[in-house]
């Protein structure tokens, strides 16, 4: 396959009327939305990498009059940033996002939840929102947006969680099916995309998809916000292309020393340097919500992991014993190994409790777990252990 | 402790008296006060016509939402890898002994409770810290006493 290189987009961030893209889309019928986001070959920016059209047709087939439209914004993922500066600097695109997935799905009424850690945004964001819907009544159309806000659970951004939440619950995960597309929000279909997604679904229906399509991959269409940090002089809030290599990125971003790449944050995959070159950021290599993590050689990857590990024992929700016990014995099993308390073929025992959890495990949390710790271990056994 | 006055009718009046009015409700209470007590779980729970150990159980679900005592002003220190990588340890250290408590604790005056935190989006700026809800960033442990001072009156 080729790679295309690393070259900067500006997309996402992007001046554009927001009041034509609007009208220009409620001159269209959902069919035709639709099919442009179809077209487009968008995957959800949230991490997961459904087909959003996909989405948008299953939950626009549905017959019941009352529908949502979901925004999430719970961004808890270590290491990912930048859909609170989506927010921050473009928040009348993400509300025409949501309209036009509204409109697209027969839906009136949209939500976005956001955590809590970015409640400090709130006042300029409502700003934004009475000027958005004093736009939409002029221009003649129904759609109302609410926020709501979390209180400090990542696990909130899982889907099935962020509706309980939202419902005035712990937010655990549900089980599935029923999937929110027909029993979401309140039971009722329920449309929920990441911030990012609707910026991008709504940039397409200003583009075209043929504009779009223009960029990325096969598997990885068109562009993507990152949100970089660690040992790097240029941390912050890139636009890229999709398709470059873990290498080509390092290149760019790297300080000339890194050892490993953590792609996808703490339920992500780590590359390591050996890998670096035949390693594609995006669907057909290593996927990821944005958040990339810069290590330089004089980084501990024992430290690195059991930073995650730490974290997600705190993060699991605790309803399932695959996760909520697992997480725990992970973290146990490479403090004993470090320490000289186990032998560290007992690594191997872990690493078959990792792959446990990815079948057993209820949600995305559990099931992801093993992605960081296999890909560390893997690549960092003598660190792990020594 | 503190005394909630007509807080809960106010905010039922606000936000709804339906289930999912309670996180809004919680959350402006913590707002207001930055801890939950027994006593206002138990009006929320009457307010909204449910029972106070749904109220709880919901409440200690969510970090944000205390339900122990908390000072006026929480300052929540990010742990994850990049703050943890970039200082995260000295900034800690440079408010304990500004403040003279440890992680988890409370001044005795009520001013100030120092907690850990779990990546809080600020990895670019890293070590990043939260102030019951105001983000700072780039932080050295020059800078964070003078943050902190600016809360002190
Ligand atoms: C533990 C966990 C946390 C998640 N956190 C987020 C999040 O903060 N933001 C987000 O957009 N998606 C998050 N997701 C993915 C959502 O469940 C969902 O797939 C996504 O919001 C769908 O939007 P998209 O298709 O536009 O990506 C999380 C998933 C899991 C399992
Ligand atoms: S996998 Fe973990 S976070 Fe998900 S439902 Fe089970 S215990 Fe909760
Ligand atoms: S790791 Fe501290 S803000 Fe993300």
């Amino acid at each position: 396959m080729k790679n295309k290189g690393l070259t900067k987009v500006d997309l996402i961030f992007e001046t554009v009327d927001v009041r034509k893209v609007i009208k220009k889309a409620f001159e269209m019928t959902s069919d035709e939305i639709i099919q442009q986001v179809l077209e487009s070959g968008l995957k959800g920016r949230g991490g997961a990498g459904f087909p959003t059209g996909l989405k948008w047709k299953y939950t626009a087939a549905e017959k019941d009059p009352e529908k949502y439209i979901v925004c999430n914004a719970d961004e808890g993922e270590p290491g990912t940033f930048k859909d609170r500066e989506i927010l921050d600097k473009v928040a009348p695109k993400v509300y025409a996002g949501m309209a036009i997935a509204g409109k697209a799905m027969g839906a009136k009424k949209g939500f976005i939840y956001l955590r809590g850690e970015y409640r400090f945004l709130l006042p300029q964001l409502y700003v934004e929102l009475h000027k958005f819907h004093k736009m939409i009544a002029e221009i003649g159309y129904d759609f109302s947006i609410e926020y709501r806000m979390g209180s400090g659970a990542y696990i909130c951004g899982e889907e099935s969680a962020l509706f309980e939440s939202i419902e005035g619950r712990r937010g655990e995960p549900r089980n599935k099916p029923p999937y929110p597309t027909t029993s979401g929000l309140f039971s009722k279909p329920t449309s929920i995309n990441n911030v990012e997604t609707l910026v991008t679904a709504m940039m397409i229906i200003e583009k075209g998809p043929l504009e779009y399509v223009k960029l990325g991959t096969k598997d990885s269409r068109g562009s993507k916000v990152f949100s970089i940090s660690g040992d790097t002089p240029l941390p912050g809030i890139f636009e890229l292309e999709l398709g470059m290599t873990v290498q080509q990125f390092v290149n760019e971003f790297g300080d000339g020393d890194a050892k490993a790449v953590q792609v996808g944050g703490a339920s992500g995959f780590c590359v390591p340097r050996k890998k670096f070159a035949d390693t594609i950021i995006g669907f057909e290599g290593v996927p990821t919500g944005g958040s990339m993590k810069l290590f330089n050689s004089s980084r501990s990857m024992y430290n690195v992991l059991h930073n995650y590990l730490d974290f997600f024992a705190e993060e699991s929700c605790g309803q399932c014993t695959p996760c909520r016990v697992g997480c725990q014995q992970l973290l146990k099993g490479i403090e004993k190994v470090k320490k000289g308390e186990a032998k560290s073929t007992y690594l191997n025992e872990l690493i078959k409790l990792a792959d446990t959890m990815k079948v057993a495990s209820k949600c995305g949390l559990g099931q992801s777990v093993g992605n960081a710790f296999k890909s560390i271990v893997e690549n960092f056994r003598e660190e792990v252990i020594y | 402790m503190y005394q909630t006055g007509n807080l809960v009718k106010d905010l039922a009046e606000k936000h709804g008296r339906k289930r999912e009015s309670l996180m809004p409700i919680l959350q402006d209470i913590v707002k207001k006060h930055n801890y939950l007590t027994d006593d206002v779980m138990v009006a929320v729970a009457t307010e909204l016509d449910i029972s106070a150990a749904e109220v709880y159980g919901t409440a200690s679900f969510y970090t944000f939402l205390d339900t122990e005592e908390r000072g006026r002003n929480v300052i929540r220190v990010c742990k994850t890898i990049t703050c943890s990588m970039k200082g995260k340890n000295d900034i800690i250290s440079t408010i304990e002994d500004m403040l003279k408590i440890r992680v988890g604790e409370t001044t005795p005056d009520k001013m100030f409770t120092l907690l850990e935190t779990n990546c809080i989006g600020w990895c670019h700026k890293a070590p990043a810290i939260l102030i019951n809800d105001m983000p700072y960033t780039d932080l050295t442990q020059e800078t964070v006493i003078d943050v902190i001072k600016g809360y002190m009156r």
